[in-house]
């Protein structure tokens, strides 16, 4: 039952939004979330939306799939459209009840918000279902290599991202098990308050830490016989390389920027 | 010959926790392994095979006497890398030793800590992975193969360091018959084929059957030492032993038992069923 779960969702694909570079999406995602947070108009978030549907477009992802990832996100989003419909005051009012008034400032407010978090999140997973967790990890660790001359664990802290995803679905089947041998053995996970359920987790979390440690231990050694001794002098198998389609991307990520920046600096 | 492996004179013990007397494995044990040569390993449960294998590659560093690695003695800190390089290990939870999330990538990953460049690092994954027969599997999640596949993909990380000797430790105790035979198959074929020396620390029979030469530890001691015939034709030792000779020999001995006068040298089936099928037509 805890095989469906997908962490980091990746689509395979062979669009040019997949082949490029990770160090460039992770830029293009930076770069996309300061335009978001300067925009301020109709046209400057007209550009960002139309700027991600290109993007969604190119990329051949179903956006029915990033509709589904939404799902987590609406209490958020209600809760933000509500608090800027009914607490900000500006422009004409519309309804006043109870002390709280909804003026058309506050409407278009709310959308705007709304539609900011809409398209940061749906930004944010267009990188993580074009890009492999290996090449995320990999193109952080490029990205953050200059942070390694101030002695942090650049390389290290990538090592363990890379790690902690292999293990996952080891360790969901792990766990799968577990449940199946405390089953069998008359434990109860379903039934009872939610202070029972949680109790009942116990005889499930101590063997599985247990075993995930006597693997660490394992992995470790195993390492070592592989001759790991960190990331000094370490290659790549596959190398990075920025080629056309990367600069033509930072080309057009420039101009966005450049274009929402100058238009919130004349107001529009 | 020259030798890939010379343990001189070994002891080693496990250090105790604070107060505990530590657990002596070895007094004094001596073994030569030679290049190119398959050498099986067998004994039963604590009697010191796991600790041996990891004296071969300086994960444990001998308490007295020398273990000495094509030439380079392990316990000199200097020698470490360039002793692992030269001895890869693979262990009996393929799980366990994969690190990364694509099989290509995970056989890159001795490569990679070697500091080999880019396009040797491709040709040597591709290579290692075309001799253990995962070629084809290269681009999947390691966690969606079979056992026996994971501990070829395990063998293959090993090969890309191209060592010149690997040491199994228990590689098949966790596989299905069928991931057992393709490892050892593997095995068999890299040592004939590529000439490394293979060491194979097992308890189960057949395979160390096919093995050149059959190694039995008992309480840290070598009690028997030669080739597969020589060391399983002593039935009654290795029942001393608690261990068991292969299926075919157990068979031969226990006919003997009834009277018969059987070899106790043949290990393939196929040849001691003819045996077994001519000295029972001469009775009829």
């Amino acid at each position: 039952m805890l095989k469906d779960i997908t962490l980091g969702q990746y689509f395979p694909g062979n669009s040019p939004v997949h082949k490029l570079d990770p160090r460039t999406k992770l830029v293009m995602l930076i770069v996309y979330i300061i335009a978001l947070f300067s925009a301020v108009s109709w046209i400057s978030y007209g550009l960002c939306f139309v700027f991600l549907i290109l993007v969604v477009a190119i990329s051949r992802i179903p956006p029915k799939s990033l509709l589904r990832g939404m799902k987590p996100m609406i209490f958020i989003l209600v809760f933000t459209g509500m608090l800027n419909l009914f607490f900000y005051a500006e422009g004409t009012v519309l309804l006043s009840f109870w002390g709280i008034t909804v003026t058309t400032g506050g409407i278009i407010r709310a959308f705007f918000m709304v539609m900011r978090i809409l398209m940061l999140v749906s930004a944010t997973f267009m990188l993580t279902y074009t890009t492999s967790p290996i090449a995320l990890t990999d193109g952080l660790e490029a990205l953050l290599s200059p942070l390694k001359k101030l002695h942090l664990p650049v390389h290290e802290l990538s090592m363990m991202m890379c790690i902690a995803l292999r293990f996952i679905p080891t360790l969901i089947e792990e766990t799968d098990k577990i449940i199946s041998a405390q089953k069998a053995r008359g434990a109860d996970f379903e039934s009872g308050k939610l202070m029972e359920k949680v109790k009942a987790l116990v005889p499930i979390l101590v063997p599985l830490f247990i075993s995930a440690f006597r693997r660490a231990d394992e992995l470790a050694t195993a390492m070592e016989c592989r001759c790991y001794q960190g990331g000094e002098g370490r290659t790549k198998m596959k190398q990075m390389h920025y080629c056309g389609r990367d600069f033509c991307a930072f080309g057009v990520g420039a101009v966005l920027l450049a274009a929402v920046i100058a238009l919130s600096v004349f107001g529009l | 010959m020259s030798k890939a492996i010379t343990v001189e004179n070994l002891s080693y013990t496990y250090p105790g926790v604070e107060d505990t007397p530590g657990v002596t494995v070895f007094t004094d044990l001596s073994l030569a392994v030679e290049e190119g040569s398959f050498v099986a390993v067998l004994g039963g449960n604590g009697c010191g095979k796991s600790t041996l294998a990891k004296h071969f590659n300086t994960i444990l560093l001998p308490s007295g006497g020398k273990v000495h690695v094509c030439g380079m003695d392990t316990s000199d800190p200097n020698l470490q890398i360039a002793i692992r390089r030269n001895v890869g290990m693979v262990f009996q939870n393929p799980d366990n030793q994969i690190v990364a999330n694509v099989v290509e990538e995970d056989v890159a990953f001795g490569p990679e800590n070697l500091g080999v460049e880019s396009s040797q690092i491709r040709a040597r994954v591709d290579g290692a992975l075309k001799q253990v027969g995962m070629y084809d599997y290269r681009a999947h999640a390691p966690h969606l193969l079979s056992g026996g596949q994971k501990q070829r993909v395990a063998i293959a990380g090993i090969i890309a360091m191209e060592p010149k000797c690997i040491v199994l430790d228990e590689p098949t105790a966790m596989l299905d018959p069928k991931g057992r035979r393709e490892v050892i198959d593997t095995i068999t074929k890299l040592n004939k084929e590529k000439g490394i020396t293979v060491v194979l620390i097992t308890h189960h029979m057949d395979e160390a059957a096919k093995a050149q030469r059959v190694v039995v530890l008992h309480e840290g001691k070598i009690t028997l030492d030669g080739t597969p015939q020589e060391v399983f034709s002593q039935v009654e030792m290795l029942h001393n032993l608690r261990l068991a000779s292969p299926e075919t020999v157990e068979l031969c001995y226990a006919l003997n038992q009834q009277g018969y006068e059987l070899p106790l040298t043949e290990l393939d089936p196929n040849q001691c069923a003819q045996i077994l099928f001519e000295t029972f037509k001469k009775q009829v």
